[in-house]
């Protein structure tokens, strides 16, 4: 005895069919059956095994509210942990239940449930901690959690997001939502209306009524079109998930274009809740076997799908909504009893092992039956409400939570409202316009005349025999809420979080009120003193693919790229990440510290083309411009000679090292600095800020033009020859080492400054971006005769580390002041304010035990040190830490191995001899000054 | 996301905004003539009241700093000020 498909009705078309297979069975739906009604139309009862016990669960509702029947879809599509109550079914899914295994129907974990007792809520607080909890905890987490991943399924396609403004958004296309919309359309104001069912019309698409003459669907399709016509929005399968600051709502659509999701960022002048109100279960032992079913959703089964919930029904209700759904059901052939509690009749238990088979009530009578149909009561959808900080009341006599005082902007109309007949709908209507503002105008006559909601409390009571579930999909009874209050977990969010009440993906939609009503009960409180707890976004689950829209894969961080990366990959580049910008590492086949090794030698043999483009170039322009430049940075640069370069430090206010570069000087009132190509925007950010803080902006300008100029370096005591080749006149006297100068290049204008990063002769050759590449060529072609290499950048940092050079972020770290450096002069001679000054004279930086950057040798033949390796020293018995190398590599300029580190006291121990430890191996080295290659610099004039 | 009003752009996404501090935020300028305390409570120390609230920002996309002032509890923007360079110093 189960549910079965009847022979005629439904809004469903039976003339196509549809096959899926569910836990290996195949299965025949119809077009418009989700895989529940197909699965019930089939006389599938069992459909999930619960949680912690692996109980045998049937198809609770008809909704986003279901509890049990949770799916994973593999096939056309592919989902994990998806409500069968709403998924349409299609061709050739193959749909698995999930917890149970190798099937729901007999799942080899259903012993579990005999010893319930023994994990009833809270357990894992208490056992399983012998010998030590990690001993059970990866069979117990393997336990945990329903459906299961799978990497390779469909690739999920990147989802739409979409900005909009309207003047009423209506959330909710049941007969208060779609009433409301067309009220407000017809004032002229634009509108979107959102319902997250697969068609509009929520309770008109189950219950009979008649609206301005038209029966309720017919008046739903004409509404639609109405409001169309006024050119208002209306989005089904589009859940509004959440509201945030600033009056944002955030609504998630399915499948909105091409099986692509989207989600909607909406700033509505108003917001009108339509959300209707779910559907409570009753207290009896054994209320959750399969069969037992929400009875507005066994309505909806017949109505919607043509689906009968079974041949022998017992409706079980407290109040006059669910005994008209026991009428309708009756009206329609349906063999119904009806077990009323305002009549005094309640049901006790069910009997039945994995299927209702009876009921026993509570003067000890049976039913038999193979259905039971649950309503004890309603409970208004008010998440987004309260989101917005609106407080619920407590109504007495609806024995729910209502909305209280109004959220300015927000509005809450029909069942929403606690208005649980049609008939009162239209009334409500006509107040949440009102409150909006909103002119109501002619409202629809119903013709339905209904008593006024009558409902009887039926909480679940202490004590209660049997098992009485309260949270379906988390397993949590009457028992366990009776156990959190024995322990003193009283609070409402105590209660949730010690016994998961409410906590499940279903997030307690048809039982948080009975577990407070019980908690109430037994702490001698009324259940709006235990309150709720507190509502969050996302109403329902939301797919992450919404939330990142076309940030993903590649679009997730974007990398910058170079103006002439065409050109490196033709010359046979390997590309890789560096700073945010996809640059060469090395050139050619073959591994990559091989490469550097022979681009670095290529580079101190004869020279080197290199691509700097990513260098920093902000201009700094304005009669104040040297005066801002001398707070900046640490060193002087008000002093500098037009035409002359130097190199500086810009401290943090911490007097942190933040960045490093060179400064050019161009005239007296225009400079360039650059700065490390990972730290651009941050020092662009830190020169703005002094720039409008402490300086007037109409006398001293910022302007970003790392990106509007590449930059080609030469470097090698040939690179000079490689310029004259290329046209240049060039000598040392009108072009010192650290002088720049703007000259032509052919027809091409450039700027050319002598600075090294190798500590060879090099010139650093920028022109306008667009002409990259013609520069590139020429040098490329010039330098031919002369052996030109081009280097990638693992080559420079070897040449660099030969000369003690430092790469901000790698020798330096998050506590490095500039003494640590070396770097002495600024502090004793600067006359005016600096960026980070106070902090060099705190006892921190004057601690005589500082780290020094200094340079490493290695003294046997284990290659390189590793980077990172710690300096150590034994005092008074511990091992103790003096600094860590920061840059190693085998120099092939020298043949030897190099490294640099910050080690404690560094400048005071040259030539002292310390040991270097590493992953437990222990190495010695000598501290040496961190030049290791031309500490005269000859070979910047070679 | 909340709609901050840069003064010289208009009303834009908070995404687009950069936290400086407090306003005011004086720097305590003298070198050796500032005390250690009041250099540390300049570097260290926010006010973060609950409630009304002065505070420096920075429009990422203009690079202007102005004054917003705003509620931390309801979040609330109820001014956004230009600066001037004379204001400061």
């Amino acid at each position: 005895m189960t549910a079965y498909r009847v022979a005629t009705g439904g809004l469903v078309d039976r003339s196509k069919t549809i096959r899926f297979t569910f836990d290996g069975k195949t299965v025949e739906a119809v077009e418009g059956d989700t895989i529940a009604s197909a699965l019930l139309a089939s006389g599938v009862s069992i459909v999930a095994r619960s949680f912690k016990y692996h109980r045998p669960r049937g198809v609770w509702g008809a909704g986003v509210e279901e509890p049990n029947a949770i799916v994973d879809v593999s096939g056309p599509v592919s989902l994990t942990n998806a409500r069968a109550t709403t998924v349409l079914a299609r061709n050739g899914m193959i749909v698995c239940s999930v917890n149970a295994a190798p099937t729901a129907v007999s799942d080899r974990n259903a012993f579990i449930d005999r010893f319930a007792r023994f994990i009833p809520a809270a357990f894992y607080y208490k056992t399983f901690m012998f010998p030590t909890w990690s001993l059970f905890e990866p069979s117990i987490r393997k336990m945990a959690g329903l459906g299961t991943i799978v990497p390779e399924g469909a690739a999920v396609p990147a989802a739409d997001q979409v900005n909009v403004g309207c003047d009423v958004l209506v959330v909710g296309a049941g007969p208060a939502g779609l009433l409301a919309a067309l009220r407000a359309a017809e004032t002229g104001c634009k509108v979107i209306l959102c319902d997250d069912g697969f068609a509009v019309g929520g309770s008109l698409l189950h219950r009979s009524c008649s609206i301005d003459g038209m029966d309720g669907r017919s008046w739903a399709d004409e509404t639609v079109a109405r409001l169309h016509a006024l050119g208002a929005s209306v989005l089904t399968r589009t859940t509004a998930f959440g509201i945030y600051d600033h009056g944002l709502v955030a609504l998630s659509q399915l499948d909105a274009v091409n099986g692509r999701d989207r989600l909607w960022r909406v700033r509505p002048g108003k917001v009108i809740l339509a959300t209707g109100a779910i559907e409570r279960s009753l207290p009896f032992a054994n209320n959750d076997r399969p069969g037992v079913m929400l009875a507005e959703a066994g309505l909806a089964y017949l109505k919607r799908y043509g689906v009968a919930p079974g041949r022998k029904v017992v409706v079980a209700t407290n109040n006059s909504v669910g005994k008209a759904t026991a009428d309708e059901l009756s009206a329609l052939g349906i063999s119904v009893t009806l077990v009323d509690s305002r009549n005094g009749s309640e049901i006790a238990t069910v009997n039945g092992a994995k299927h209702v088979e009876s009921v026993t009530l509570s003067d000890g009578s049976t039913i038999t039956c193979d259905a039971v149909l649950v309503s004890g009561g309603f409970t208004p959808t008010l998440h987004l409400y309260c989101q917005a900080k609106g407080k619920l009341t407590w109504d007495e006599t609806l024995q729910t939570f209502v909305a209280g005082a109004p959220v300015p902007g927000i509005s809450v109309a029909g069942a929403a409202a606690a208005c649980f007949d049609i008939a009162l709908v239209v009334d409500s209507v006509r107040l949440a316009l009102s409150q909006c503002e909103i002119d109501a105008g002619n409202t629809p006559a119903s013709a339905l005349s209904l008593p006024a909601f009558d409902i009887s409390p039926a909480w679940p009571k202490a004590g209660q025999s049997g098992r009485v579930w309260i949270d379906l999909q988390n397993d949590v009874t009457a028992k366990d809420i009776e156990l959190a209050a024995r322990e003193n977990f009283v609070s409402v969010e105590h209660l949730k979080r010690y016994t998961t009440l409410g906590m499940a993906t279903d997030q307690g939609k048809t039982s948080n009120l009975a577990g407070i009503a019980l908690m109430a009960s037994l702490t001698d409180r009324s259940i709006p003193e235990v309150g709720t707890t507190t509502y969050r976004p996302p109403f329902t689950p939301v797919p992450f693919t919404s939330l990142s829209g076309a940030r993903q894969e590649t679009m997730l961080n974007p990398p910058r790229r170079l103006a002439l990366e065409e050109v490196h990959r033709v010359m046979g580049a390997r590309l890789m990440e560096y700073g945010g910008w996809i640059r060469p590492s090395h050139y050619g086949e073959g591994p990559m510290e091989e490469a550097a090794q022979r681009e670095a030698l290529a580079a101190r043999e004869s020279v080197a083309i290199f691509d700097g483009s990513p260098l920093g170039k902000i201009e700094v322009v304005g009669p104040q411009a040297a005066e801002l430049l001398d707070f900046v940075f640490y060193n002087s640069m008000s002093s500098l000679k037009p035409g002359r370069c130097r190199y500086g430090l810009i401290l943090s206010e911490s007097g942190l090292v933040y960045d490093d570069g060179v400064v050019i000087r161009v005239d007296e009132n225009r400079f360039i600095v650059s700065c490390s190509s990972s730290h651009v925007a941050g020092v662009h950010t830190m020169l703005e800020s002094w720039r409008q803080d402490r300086f007037s902006t109409d006398k001293v300008f910022i302007h970003n033009a790392t990106t509007a100029y590449a930059t080609v370096t030469l470097s090698g005591p040939k690179s000079k020859a490689v310029l004259e080749a290329a046209g240049l006149v060039i000598d040392d006297a009108t072009l010192a080492h650290m002088t720049t100068s703007e000259v032509s290049l052919g027809d091409l204008a450039v700027r050319v400054t002598r600075v090294s990063f190798t500590g060879d002769r090099s010139y650093e050759v920028s022109v306008r971006a667009d002409q990259a590449e013609r520069l590139w060529q020429l040098l490329s072609e010039s330098g031919k005769p002369f052996g030109i290499a081009p280097i990638g950048m693992e080559a420079l940092l070897i040449l660099r580390a030969e000369k003690g050079y430092i790469v901000i972020g790698k020798d330096t770290d998050g506590t490095t002041l500039p003494m640590d450096l070396g770097m002495n002069g600024p502090l004793k001679s600067k006359r005016v304010e600096f960026s980070g000054n106070r902090s060099l004279l705190t006892a921190e930086a004057t601690r005589p035990d500082r780290p020094n950057f200094i340079g490493l040798e290695v003294m046997d033949d284990g290659g390189p040190f590793a980077p990172g390796a710690h300096g150590i020293e034994m005092t008074e018995g511990r091992l103790r830490s003096l600094g860590y190398i920061t840059s190693s590599y085998h120099s092939p300029t020298l043949n030897k191995p190099i490294a640099l580190a910050l080690i404690e006291r560094g400048y005071s121990r040259i030539g002292d001899i310390i040991e270097v430890q590493h992953l437990g191996a222990r190495r010695r080295a000598r501290i040496c000054a961190p030049c290791v290659f031309d500490p005269e610099g000859d070979r910047l004039n070679g | 996301m909340q709609i901050f009003t840069c003064p010289f752009c208009g009303p834009r996404s908070e995404t687009e905004f950069h936290f400086v501090g407090d306003f005011p935020k004086p720097r305590p300028d003298g070198m050796a003539k500032v005390s250690a305390e009041t250099w540390s409570d300049y570097l260290h120390n926010q006010n973060n009241p609950k409630g009304a609230a002065s505070e420096l920002w920075m429009h990422m996309a203009c690079h202007e700093i102005f004054r917003m002032d705003r509620h931390t509890v309801t979040h609330e923007v109820t001014g956004s000020y230009a600066l001037s360079s004379e204001a400061q110093s």
